[in-house]
């Protein structure tokens, strides 16, 4: 089996792997970082979106052997401890989750997107999300959180 | 102390600090020592015999625990899984309720009917094994259209229930009545609708983990219920004869519901039953493909809908006929979903003082159908509001007007329908006006003028819905069918040093409960939120409850821990009277403070419960402890009502429709947390918006094939698919609960798809059926200009 290293949320870890192992599977099941969730089958709904080498990926379509050497951030990364990163508090100011299934994969997007749009439109906000399902929220709020959350980023 | 907290206050959510770091706990983040994978072989074909099943090979495969199939099941005596509700049809017969094995015997009776389940040490091996199961089928001529069920000729989906007929119910006013005003009226219109079969889709998959204590003999069921004391039962009572005190069952974090983990199915039976056999925890997490098969889907009516008027355009009398698709098996509480969450519905905002509706059920190999967000009121809604404003089309009269004419007046509640139940309250012109205002009624023309200089085609369209939420009496639903109670139970246990317990028999999935909850607790007993702890989903901690459906959680649960929050207050002024030594008669309470009248002598609610559980200086023959349960059974349903306002934009040219602008101005009551309220709106909204213009589950007529399996394939709404909506809200209290509150979970998806259909038929001047495509739209102006044309 191949060996993988990859340094998520900081620390580096090495683990033994099937080759055919994703790297959801690797960070829910070897990890135990079940932040990241398995929302479809065909990398549709971007529930499993996290950071590697900084860049938004669907970890669902992402074998843990392509991540080997990557520094990956997950949602339970993304605070320093118990001060949340701007687009968390965002999405919990305004409203932007419900059942809370998609939120991580939502706000690991957002930050993304934030960081190379720094003053997006609406239209802008939306095409952005365009590969994260939400089926509780109608947008609405997620909206209005990603442009809090982006501004509070870029402020 | 407690005003920014309390009740009407947009208290931000207590729960979401585990959902935006990653600490949610659903359950497949749940994995217990030990435990084995399930995977289900599922069926092919829609409809076929099981010629031959030979699970040696796979039983072999490396990691293989046990290749279990019906055989199984019924060597083990597992009951079959059950329908609910015993609805009686105009014959008087019961519906017709064939066998619905936990896993198939000798027939598959839909794509992704459970064939065997493989159960090995990794889900992969499980997978793996699954491919050596040796299935031979002998393919039946399945049955998917609704109405070719009901032809004289068609395949039979069961034996039990010949012409493929479940059910043949009506409701309302004597059809000959119906059928006399019909014949003398001034004016009729007519419409057949079909209400699109949709498939919920809540973002986390259904999931279950069973775990046996060979020890106590006790077992655990982890499972994405929305309803776990109800699944509990059915597991204990109907299916695996367990005692009920050696189940626990345990809905933690839930990735969203919608009707479709209200159920019990055939997974989680299986999990709890296996884990038992076994001696080890078993687990199964769906994959969206299984969802897509195996979640019970929503919707699936074609209806003929008509309505008599007068002269002056008054509404005289509604016929309603239609035919529900069951799918090839009863889901937990289908047969109710299309007759009374329906026909009682169908009376709309309006003094309609005659109305017939007439429903076959139909079983067809495809998925089964159930409750869905709204479950038949959406139908209701849709039949009634697309009939009003053909009617307003028909009669040239200008459709906020025509409803106006026909609302019942707000001086008129309590007010009977002819379809059973009786309105409570309302004030329905008024929730007009306001989203009249709010969506610049009067402004229209001249944006439509300015879209046609565009080339654009813009219309607009309503639809004033009315509501029937929580269930009630349980006397009164269980004489029409249903199979359990509709309370809801509520305790609340305060610690020692002040802090409090809620338990609630209500389960939430992300409506905040924990929140909404919280305020009224906090608002009654003066705790501050941060002391208040609402516990629910998990049988073991919480009484007996019926859980979430039916926007029943805060009228039903919620005046459940008002009564428990006023036994509290009743034991506490005992308490209080004694500390203060004055008379309980002299007491007065308020928001967590009792105070001796007329006196600057006061307690608060901290310092009485401290008392209660230190009980040194304590009134004599008073038990100690602070903790009280309450179970609240309504006296009625409660009727939500409100209008939707939809503004879209065609282009001609692509027939893509934008939706320009949606108002939505909804009477729920009194709020407690606007915030949340609005959200569920919005969330209700798009689902409405997406089975008007997006979603269809769509099934290959002949093979059975379900084409729409994936997010490939059955289109979600998604965030660019959508506008920011306008929500207002008036407030009708509702008066027979002590919260005055009405419920909001469903209505955005109960008002919004006759909105959306009617600004496409005003835009575009034809009726085309959901989902509005932009082929379908297309075509249908393309048809529209070759008729002017000729």
């Amino acid at each position: 089996m191949p060996t993988v290293t990859i340094t998520v949320n900081g620390k580096a870890v090495t683990r033994e792997v099937e080759a055919r192992t994703l790297l959801v599977q690797f960070l829910r099941e070897h990890l135990s970082l079940t932040g990241t969730h398995v929302g479809c089958d065909t990398s549709q709904c971007g529930a499993c979106v996290v950071h590697v080498d900084g860049q938004a990926i669907k970890s669902c379509t992402t074998l843990a052997v392509q991540a080997d050497g990557s520094a990956v951030t997950t949602i339970e990364g993304l605070a320093d401890g118990q001060t949340l990163h701007p687009m968390q508090e965002a999405f919990r100011e305004h409203h932007g989750l419900q059942c809370g299934f998609c939120t991580p994969g939502m706000i690991m997007t957002a930050v993304d997107f934030a960081k190379n749009n720094k003053n997006p439109t609406e239209a802008e906000i939306r095409q952005a999300l365009e590969g994260n399902i939400c089926r509780c929220t109608g947008y609405h709020n997620i909206v209005k959180a990603v442009a809090a959350g982006t501004a509070a980023m870029n402020g | 102390m407690t005003a920014h907290t309390g009740i009407g206050a947009a208290v931000r959510r207590k729960e979401d600090f585990r959902f935006i770091t990653g600490a949610g706990r659903y359950t497949d983040d749940i994995n217990r020592p030990g435990q084995a994978h399930a995977y289900f072989l599922r069926s092919p074909h829609a409809f076929a015999r099981i010629k031959k099943l030979d699970t040696a090979a796979a039983a072999k495969m490396p990691g293989v625990v046990a290749v279990l199939t019906g055989a199984d099941v019924q060597a083990d005596k597992v009951g079959g899984l059950i329908c609910g509700w015993v609805l009686k049809g105009k014959s008087g017969e019961p519906h017709k309720a064939p066998p619905h094995p936990v896993i198939a015997l000798d027939h598959v009776r839909h794509v992704g009917d459970q064939v065997a389940v493989v159960i090995a040490d990794t889900l992969a091996q499980a997978r793996d094994a699954a491919e050596a199961i040796v299935v031979e089928y002998e393919p039946l001529t399945p049955v998917i259209d609704l109405r070719r069920a009901l032809e004289a000729d068609a395949p039979q989906v069961h034996p039990e229930a010949p012409g493929n007929l479940c059910y043949d119910w009506e409701i309302g006013t004597p059809k000959s009545e119906v059928d006399a005003t019909f014949a003398a009226a001034a004016h009729r219109v007519s419409l057949d609708l079909v209400n699109n079969r949709l498939v919920p889709n809540p973002m986390e998959p259904r999931a279950a983990v069973g775990e046996y204590d060979r020890g106590t003999d006790e077992l655990v069921c982890y499972s994405t219920s929305q309803n776990p004391h109800v699944l509990r039962l059915i597991l204990c009572a109907f299916i695996l004869g367990i005692p009920e005190h050696k189940l626990r069952v345990i809905a933690p974090d839930v990735g969203g519901g919608f009707g479709s983990k209200i159920f019990c199915y055939a997974e989680e039976t299986v999990c709890v039953w296996a884990a038992r056999k076994l001696g080890r925890p078993v687990k199964w997490t769906s994959d969206r493909s299984e969802a897509f098969m195996t979640d019970a889907h929503g919707r699936d009516h074609i209806t003929k809908a008509e309505l008599a008027m007068d002269a002056n355009g008054k509404f005289l009398a509604m016929r309603v006929d239609t035919i529900a698709n069951m799918g090839a098996y009863l889901s937990t509480f289908a047969t109710a979903v299309p007759t009374y969450l329906y026909g009682l519905l169908l009376a709309g905002q309006y003094t309609t003082p005659q109305v017939h509706c007439n429903v076959r059920a139909v079983f067809t190999n495809t998925t089964a159908v159930d409750a869905y967000r709204g479950a038949g009121r959406p139908e209701a809604t849709y039949v009634v509001e697309r009939l009003v404003e053909a009617a307003a089309r028909h009669l040239k009269v200008d459709p906020a007007e025509l409803r106006k004419r026909n609302f019942v007046p707000p001086d008129a509640f309590p007010y009977q329908t002819p379809v059973v139940v009786a309105y409570d309250s309302g004030n329905y012109a008024n929730t007009l006006d306001e989203a009249l205002k709010l969506a610049d009624y009067a402004g229209f023309p001249a944006r439509k003028a300015e879209a046609a200089a565009r080339g654009k085609k813009r219309g607009i369209g309503f639809s004033a819905y009315i509501e029937a939420c929580g269930l009630a009496p349980s006397a009164v639903v269980g004489s029409i069918g249903a199979g359990v109670g509709q309370w809801e139970s509520a305790q609340i246990r305060f610690n020692a040093t002040g802090s409090v317990f809620v338990n609630t028999g209500s389960h939430s999935h992300g409506q905040g409960h924990e929140t909404t909850f919280a305020q009224i607790v906090s608002d009654r007993l003066g705790v501050p939120i941060d002391q208040v702890e609402v516990v629910h989903g998990d049988t073991n901690r919480v009484p007996m409850g019926m859980g979430t459906y039916g926007s029943r959680s805060l009228a039903v649960g919620g005046s459940a821990i008002m009564k428990a929050c006023d036994k509290i207050i009743e034991k506490g002024k005992k308490i209080a009277a004694h500390l203060m030594e004055a008379s309980v008669d002299d007491l007065e309470y308020e928001h967590g403070i009792y105070k001796v009248a007329g006196t600057d002598k006061s307690v608060p609610m901290a310092q009485v419960a401290f008392t209660a559980y230190v009980p040194f200086n304590y009134p004599p023959g008073l038990e100690p402890g602070l903790e009280e349960s309450a179970f609240y059974d309504p006296s009625n349903f409660t009727y939500p009502s409100g209008v939707h306002i939809a503004e879209v934009e065609i282009d001609p040219d692509t027939g893509i429709t934008t939706i320009a602008n949606w108002t939505a101005v909804d009477d729920f009551g009194n709020v407690v947390n606007p915030m949340i309220v609005e959200g569920q709106v919005h969330g209700g909204i798009a689902q409405g918006v997406g089975q008007a213009l997006l979603e269809g589950a769509v099934y290959d007529k002949d093979s059975g094939q379900l084409l729409t399996g994936s997010f490939m394939d059955y289109c979600m709404p998604r965030a660019d698919d959508l506008p920011s909506f306008n929500v207002g809200m008036t407030h009708t209290p509702c008066p027979h609960n002590p919260l005055g509150v009405k419920g909001c979970g469903e209505a955005g998806a109960i008002a919004s798809p006759a909105a959306l259909m009617n600004a496409i038929t005003d835009a575009i001047g034809t009726e085309i059926q959901m989902p509005a495509t932009p082929e379908k739209v297309w075509r249908a102006i393309q048809a529209n200009s070759s008729a002017q044309a000729a």
